[in-house]
């Protein structure tokens, strides 16, 4: 499969978090001066410099490999990468992941990986870690809702998982299960969504390079809101095709029906492919909130990255399979 | 009511701290990741919460007999319209930032947003007729009928929240359930006909 680099890669310009925390820092108390000086007319800058850094006491992950699939746009501030999160696990409510999720004991962990292949096992999260060297990828993320976020994660290409477990003929999809434990996930206490919440890719999506397993961000482990202690990240698709907390990888001949698509299959399909042509049925796809800026801006066809994943889905109706 | 004067002015300054607190979040930075939401959602909240109270008023002289809660009346009314104008405001200048084209299309496309704008739009003669010169020159059986629209605004501004939640409708629902005791305690009135004693 030829795989074409994205031509907006520019390692060099990838932050450093602590320079990039400590401009947000002088971002924050310059535009909070002009709000005074200004206070009616300066309202967005009001509104956009109110994240301040968080001193962070996560675990470190050293030796990162950078990756060319990474993007160069603008990191958004790690304070909202880990406050506002759709995790319903944990809550509805954007902000309660971040409050609740502290209940979510990441350590000891195993997950099992089952179905159509030749070497079915269940992986100690610790031994998952070390399965392939571990690489930052700066990836956007379009959440359904409409608004998004660049994101550095940590992890490596679910295709090394999926080399190593050999899948068989019949293999076609790829499902994966979040924990269901209401006494971890107080938000499954709750019947708003059919739990356990399950994802599925098509296998060729599975083992595109841009899919990878996500076991940190920010260089660190990841923050349990963020879906401890790995989750799936496919930055073409909407954000909720991304199951976090993940316990099960099960590969199948037919599609698995989601969590979502159980919930309203008219407004979430299989596929969930980033495409501001195909509006939900109750809002735009055109553009989005892109945190940390105040302007909406234009939705991109696969969310920036058509030129790796257009060819997955060549001949096919996007409105149809949405 | 002998503090009535007091007491108006006291929930006059009450009901300006909603915005109160929205200004002061924005300037201390607590509006969170996407504040235009926060702002957004807040300013829509307290809208259906001014509705609510306003329906609310009618049914509070009833049960308790005292006359003076229609006097407060006209001043929650007008915050309906207050917050209402306000989140109509932000999201015409924060989230679409003016543009019309977008904003034409949300309002002809998107069902929660028509309902929105709609009721917005039948807000406004019921603010503009709330002064006493307006009231006397429609005459009161006029106005009055003018005025029954509030029941079919507040309807509609609880559609609006319910169709744009996505999937957990918990709010909506109570504000729902709120709306229908405070028309259905009218109706029930109505039908003994003792309301417009």
């Amino acid at each position: 499969m030829l795989i074409k680099k994205p031509d907006d890669i520019k390692s060099s310009e990838i932050t450093d978090k602590q320079i990039y925390l400590s401009r947000r820092d002088f971002m924050s108390t310059t535009s909070r001066s002009l709000g005074v000086l200004a206070a009616g007319m300066a309202v967005p800058s009001l509104l956009l410099g109110s994240h301040e850094a968080e001193a962070s006491t996560a675990a470190k992950f050293s030796g990162l490999r950078k990756s060319p699939l990474s993007t160069s746009d603008t990191l958004t501030p790690y304070k909202d990468v880990t406050s506002y999160n759709n995790f319903y696990e944990f809550g509805t409510d954007k902000y309660s992941p971040a409050q609740l999720a502290s209940t979510l004991n990441p350590r000891p962990w195993t997950i099992k990986v089952e179905g159509e292949i030749k070497h079915a096992k269940t992986y100690d999260i610790d031994a998952l870690i070390k399965l392939a060297p571990l690489e930052e990828r700066i990836y956007r993320l379009r959440c359904v809702e409409g608004w998004s976020m660049v994101i550095p994660w940590v992890g490596f290409s679910l295709n090394e998982l999926i080399k190593q477990v050999e899948p068989n003929g019949n293999a076609k999809f790829i499902e994966f299960t979040t924990l269901h434990d209401p006494k971890q996930m107080p938000g499954q206490r709750s019947g708003v969504l059919d739990w356990p919440y399950v994802e599925s890719l098509r296998l060729d999506e599975a083992m595109h390079p841009l899919s990878i397993l996500a076991v940190g961000l920010y260089g660190e482990v990841m923050p349990n809101q963020n879906g401890a202690p790995v989750r799936l990240v496919t930055p073409w698709k909407y954000g909720f095709k991304n199951a976090k907390s993940i316990v099960k990888i099960r590969f199948t001949s037919s599609p698995t029906a989601s969590s979502w698509m159980k919930a309203n299959s008219r407004e979430y399909g299989f596929f969930a492919n980033v495409n501001p042509e195909v509006d939900h049925p109750r809002w735009s796809q055109a553009r989005e909130r892109r945190i940390g800026e105040f302007l909406k801006r234009e939705t991109l066809m696969f969310n920036g990255y058509a030129d790796q994943v257009a060819q997955l889905y060549s001949g096919m109706d996007l409105k149809k399979f949405y | 009511m002998k503090y009535f004067t007091q007491f108006k002015a006291a929930l006059f300054l009450a009901s300006l701290i909603p915005l109160a607190r929205l200004l002061w979040y924005g300037y201390s930075g607590q509006l969170g990741a996407n504040p235009i939401e926060f702002i957004t959602r807040s300013l829509g909240t307290w809208t259906l919460v001014f509705l609510l109270i306003t329906l609310s008023l009618t049914p509070l002289r009833h049960l308790s007999g005292w006359s003076w809660w229609i006097r407060l009346r006209r001043m929650t009314g007008l915050y309906v319209f207050f917050y209402a104008s306000l989140h109509f405001l932000t999201y015409i200048w924060l989230d679409q930032f003016f543009d019309l084209h977008a904003i034409y299309k949300d309002v002809i496309k998107r069902p929660y947003i028509t309902v929105g704008f709609t009721a917005f739009i039948l807000l406004l003669p019921l603010a503009i007729t709330s002064t006493n010169k307006i009231m006397k020159r429609l005459g009161g059986k006029r106005w009055q009928l003018l005025h029954r629209l509030v029941y079919i605004i507040a309807i509609f501004a609880v559609i609006h929240y319910w169709w744009l939640v996505k999937k957990d409708i918990t709010q909506p629902v109570i504000y729902a359930a709120i709306l229908a005791i405070l028309l259905g305690y009218r109706i029930s009135i109505s039908l003994k006909g003792s309301l417009t004693k």
